[in-house]
């Protein structure tokens, strides 16, 4: 009897001991914010251009960590979307026509003569991109846009244009080798060849 | 002869030098139109200092260096500058790119030239200067600018120098006809890098399969003062590779991700070597380089002293290129090298060979078929990676694991894909994963900088934001103080009993007339005190009584006579707005009054005539402020009327005016679909009398904008404005253009199409006369 008695105070004495040093640990090595939404927002492609529905990346973040779908970003694409799902450990999803769909790099250009200076895209701009003061001519810092194109809408002139990001030999891409034929029809699958004849 | 060690792997293809070297090296003819592209090496382009039309000379600098990784361009030859712009370049993608045209004028006449006489000395770093102003890049490879490399010596130790002479790739011979014939050279520029870099070990590394070259070097190396070691290695593919020689002839591994001058080494090429001993002993720039033409599909495979800038097209004809047989052009050598497709393409510092290659020679590749890890392509590897656990990772696209893998220390040799049975073509697959990781990761740099960027405004609009309402709230505290203050100004002016008068000797009367008042008082009940105590000199108190009483009565007089005088004064004295606020103040009191009795006379109170007189004089006293009010009003409207301009009229306000009008009509209208019945028709007139006003309005307003722009027309003084409104309309009319694009609802696209031929009317209606004022 009092070996059961001595064993019960031990482990209770234990849950005491340890419950203290858990209770003492939450406090002392409190982790402030929510680190995930730090890690989704590194993801996410900073345009700040709203298309999610938030207000910027970070609320868009902030909305994923707490259960919001991955697919909602047109500006990061299938890949952020698959970076998303990676972190997070859940299915990859294609993105969500109703936010956009994704579109080919731009940046922000504005035809200067037509420009009245009325600083409306200035304070469109959520990466102060837009250079120019009340009644001069603006224009756009072309290195810093973002192509988030939320100046287009404000401007009163429609004198802002989009333009897709040209190649040039500084950000050529190798392209992917091309898809190898595969000479084994086994490799190809059950359906291919008939999918052949029908064709 | 020192000890050679071995590096993992290489292969041996068939080399294919020996067509070559057949005959000695001979300068190409000079071509009609030279193209120079600006950037010919990693970091940034060099920047033009001549214009289209320019004369320049040989050798004269075109342009300069930008940044510390930047080398300078100088004219190969003498002529005109013919245009600045897009050219293809010898670049994989087969872009264009910036380049500097020059039409020979066929003198090749050289601008002035002088060689450092002595350069032992001159300071490093002027000689380092000098080189870089001479337009030095590595003439091996991937066109480093040298004088970068030369540089090494100030924060490194730097104890061996290797020369690299290996030429491993098959076909190009350049440095070894180089060496053969200009062995000299190569020993001058040995010394000024030796001079430079103060190396204890100097080696010049050579495959075994030069020893024509070998013999060379070693007879003019003889007697030669300088540490300088041949060290022959053997013939296999890549020993030329930088870090591949470095491991043969030192048996160091230069550790990934670090350059060799980490381990003390420092490596140049043969004929970059030359190149520094022509800049710094004839002050001649770097304008033309041994190109190796050679391929079955040329008559005369040979050496070519080519000028940079001579589109391969040139070089091909020289060496007698047959036209029918040429099947692909290939840039560099055949491991290496990639096909291009323009023959327009110049000679860069780096080529060191084209390939005129048949179909017989360099067939299409087969097709790729199923990797069958065999290892074969990891047994080749000179830098022991995995190939095919690569290719894997590329092909599927797990980039993170292919760098894990240590994808970017892969060299791009080729030897892997050359052994594959499978013909894959590997270092496709690692150029592409290459090339997604840097774009990924220079996409990531971008999105951290706009974040930083995104932030430090949000920043900003909260200080702002915080900065404003601390003002506000520091206006809020300031009016109430300011209040307050006014509040006890009141105060104290009721307290001297009268509302404030303009005149200030009225308050100096009234104070005394009070004060007299008081003395009064106070001189009675003292009487009245000394009566019920039958005490004291009552006599002389009456006096006293009678005296004050007199001076109260002067005093009292003084004050009305004062404010009577005062008050018309007052009353010219065009204070409307007192007078207006007395009016007011007046009929107040009267309602008040007359309240006041109806709840008497409700009540059947006592004192109703008294009120009723109260009421009466009250009147009276209403009607002569409202009359004295009315009356100032109206001297001060004539005398103002004609002072002021013909009064603009205020479109803000009426547009505003307009604006609300509409709001209200809207209301009305959303509220009378909610009453029913006898509400309804009342409801209705009213809407029909708000509409009407609304119309007014609106008319109003339109002919204050008419006239406006008339006479803006008139005087044409505002262009600016009148452009500005101009655009407004424009934009105005596209935006309606593309809602009504958009829209697809009958009723609404009626409204919008009503709205846009408003719009275009409009728009057309300022710009016809902006054309009529905008200076002819």
């Amino acid at each position: 009897m009092t070996t059961v008695i001595t064993a019960i105070l031990i482990l209770f004495g234990l849950a005491v001991v340890f419950g203290i040093i858990l209770g003492y640990a939450s406090i002392r090595f409190r982790v402030e914010g929510n680190p995930i939404v730090d890690q989704i927002d590194a993801l996410l492609p900073q345009t700040q251009c709203g298309q999610c529905g938030y207000p910027g990346c970070r609320p868009y973040a902030e909305a994923i960590a707490n259960g919001d779908a991955i697919n909602k970003c047109p500006p990061g694409g299938q890949s952020t979307i698959e970076a998303l799902a990676d972190l997070l450990d859940v299915e990859a999803v294609p993105l969500d026509a109703e936010h956009g769909e994704e579109q080919a790099k731009t940046v922000a250009f504005i035809r200067e003569d037509e420009c009245i200076g009325c600083t409306k895209c200035i304070q469109a701009c959520p990466v102060d991109a837009i250079l120019g003061a009340a009644k001069q001519m603006h224009t756009v810092i072309s290195s810093e846009c973002t192509g988030c194109d939320l100046c287009v809408e404000p401007c009163p002139v429609d004198c802002i244009d989009m333009i897709p990001v040209e190649t040039t030999i500084a950000n050529w891409k190798w392209p992917a080798p091309a898809e190898s034929r595969n000479l084994i029809a086994t490799d190809r699958g059950r359906g291919a060849l008939q999918q052949q004849e029908a064709h | 002869m020192g000890k050679v060690f071995a590096f993992h792997g290489g292969i041996h293809p068939p080399e294919n030098k020996k067509q070559s070297t057949r005959t000695p090296i001979r300068t190409a003819p000079l071509p009609k139109q030279l193209y120079l592209p600006l950037q010919q090496h990693i970091g940034m382009a060099a920047s033009p200092l001549v214009n289209v039309g320019d004369r320049v000379l040989k050798g004269q600098m075109i342009a300069e260096p930008v940044g510390r990784i930047s080398a300078a361009l100088h004219a190969p030859t003498s002529g005109t500058i013919r245009s600045i712009g897009p050219h293809p370049v010898p670049h994989a993608s087969g872009l264009e790119s910036d380049c500097i045209v020059i039409e020979s004028d066929g003198q090749d006449e050289w601008i002035e030239h002088p060689g450092l006489e002595d350069f032992t000395q001159l300071e490093p770093g002027a000689l380092i200067e000098h080189i870089r102003r001479c337009g030095i890049a590595g003439m091996g490879g991937a066109g480093f600018p040298t004088d970068v490399k030369l540089h090494l010596g100030d924060d490194h130790i730097v104890n061996t120098l290797i020369i690299n002479a290996a030429e491993c790739e098959p076909y190009i011979t350049a440095d070894d006809m180089l060496m053969r014939e200009r062995a000299h050279e190569i020993l001058g520029g040995i010394r000024i890098i030796s001079h430079l870099l103060k190396p204890s070990h100097i080696m010049i590394g050579i495959e075994d399969n030069k020893s024509h070259a070998i013999h060379t070097l070693e007879s003019v190396l003889k007697g030669c003062d300088l540490n300088i070691d041949i060290r022959v290695v053997p013939t296999k593919y890549p020993s030329g590779g930088e870090r591949q020689l470095i491991q043969l002839l030192t048996g160091l591994e230069v550790p990934s991700g670090r350059i060799p001058a980490d381990i003390g080494i420092v490596c140049q090429n043969v004929g970059t070597t030359a190149a520094i001993y022509r800049a710094v002993h004839f002050g001649e720039p770097l304008i033309s380089r041994i190109v190796t033409v050679t391929g079955d599909a040329v008559a005369q495979p040979q050496n070519l002293d080519a000028l940079i800038g001579t589109p391969f097209a040139d070089l091909l004809e020289a060496a007698h290129v047959y036209e029918n047989k040429l099947y692909r052009l290939v840039m560099g050598g055949p491991m290496m090298g990639v096909t291009v497709e323009h023959d327009q393409i110049p000679v860069i510092k780096t080529t060191n060979c084209i390939i005129a290659a048949t179909v017989d020679e360099m067939p299409p590749a087969p097709p790729e078929q199923p990797c069958i890890r065999c290892n074969m392509c990891e047994q080749v590897c000179p830098v022991t990676l995995l190939p095919q656990q690569l290719y894997w990772f590329a092909k599927g696209r797990e980039f993170d694991k292919a760098k894990h893998h240590n994808l970017f220390d892969c060299i791009e040799c080729g030897a892997c894909a050359y052994v594959c049975p499978s013909s894959i073509p590997l270092v496709q697959y690692y150029r592409f994963a290459k090339s997604e990781i840097r774009t990924e990761e220079a996409e990531q740099r971008k999105a951290d900088h706009a974040r930083e960027r995104f932030e430090a405004r949000q920043a900003r609009l909260e200080r702002e934001q915080e900065e404003k309402e601390a003002r506000r709230k520091a206006r809020a505290e300031e009016a109430a103080r300011a209040q307050q203050a006014r509040k006890n100004g009141e105060v104290v002016a009721t307290a001297t009993a009268a509302a404030a008068e303009p005149a200030a000797d009225i308050n100096a009367l009234k104070t005394a007339a009070a004060v007299a008042r008081t003395k009064l008082k106070k001189a009675q009940k003292a009487l009245e005190a000394a009566r019920n105590s039958g005490e004291g000199d009552l006599q002389a108190l009456e006096a006293a009584v009678q005296a004050t009483q007199a001076s109260s009565d002067q005093a009292q007089q003084a004050l009305e006579k004062a404010s009577t005088g005062s008050a018309p004064a007052t009353a010219t004295g065009a204070d409307v707005k007192q007078l207006k606020t007395a009016a007011a103040v007046a009929r107040t009191k009267l309602k008040k009054a007359r309240d006041a009795l109806k709840n008497a006379e409700d009540k059947g109170l006592e004192g109703l005539d008294k009120l009723r007189a109260t009421v009466t004089t009250l009147e009276q006293k209403a009607d002569e402020a409202d009359k004295a009010y009315k009356d100032a009003e109206a001297a001060a409207g004539s005398a103002e009327t004609p002072m002021s301009q013909p009064a603009p009229v205020d479109m803000k306000a009426l547009k505003q005016q307009v604006s609300i009008m509409r709001t209200k009509l809207k209301k009305a209208e959303a509220a009378l679909e909610e009453v029913e019945g006898d509400a309804r028709t009342q409801a209705e007139q009213a809407l029909e009398a708000l509409r009407q006003r609304h119309t007014e309005a609106d008319k109003a307003f339109k002919a204050a904008e008419q006239a406006q722009i008339a006479a803006a027309a008139a005087q044409g003084v505002d262009l600016k404005q009148l452009k500005i409104d101009a655009a407004l309309a424009r934009a105005a009319v596209t935006k309606l253009e593309r809602a009504l694009a958009k829209t697809e609802e009958a009723q609404e696209r009626t409204s919008l199409e009503a709205e846009l031929a408003t719009a275009r009317d409009k728009a057309e209606q300022l710009n016809q006369t902006l054309k009529q004022h905008e200076p002819a």
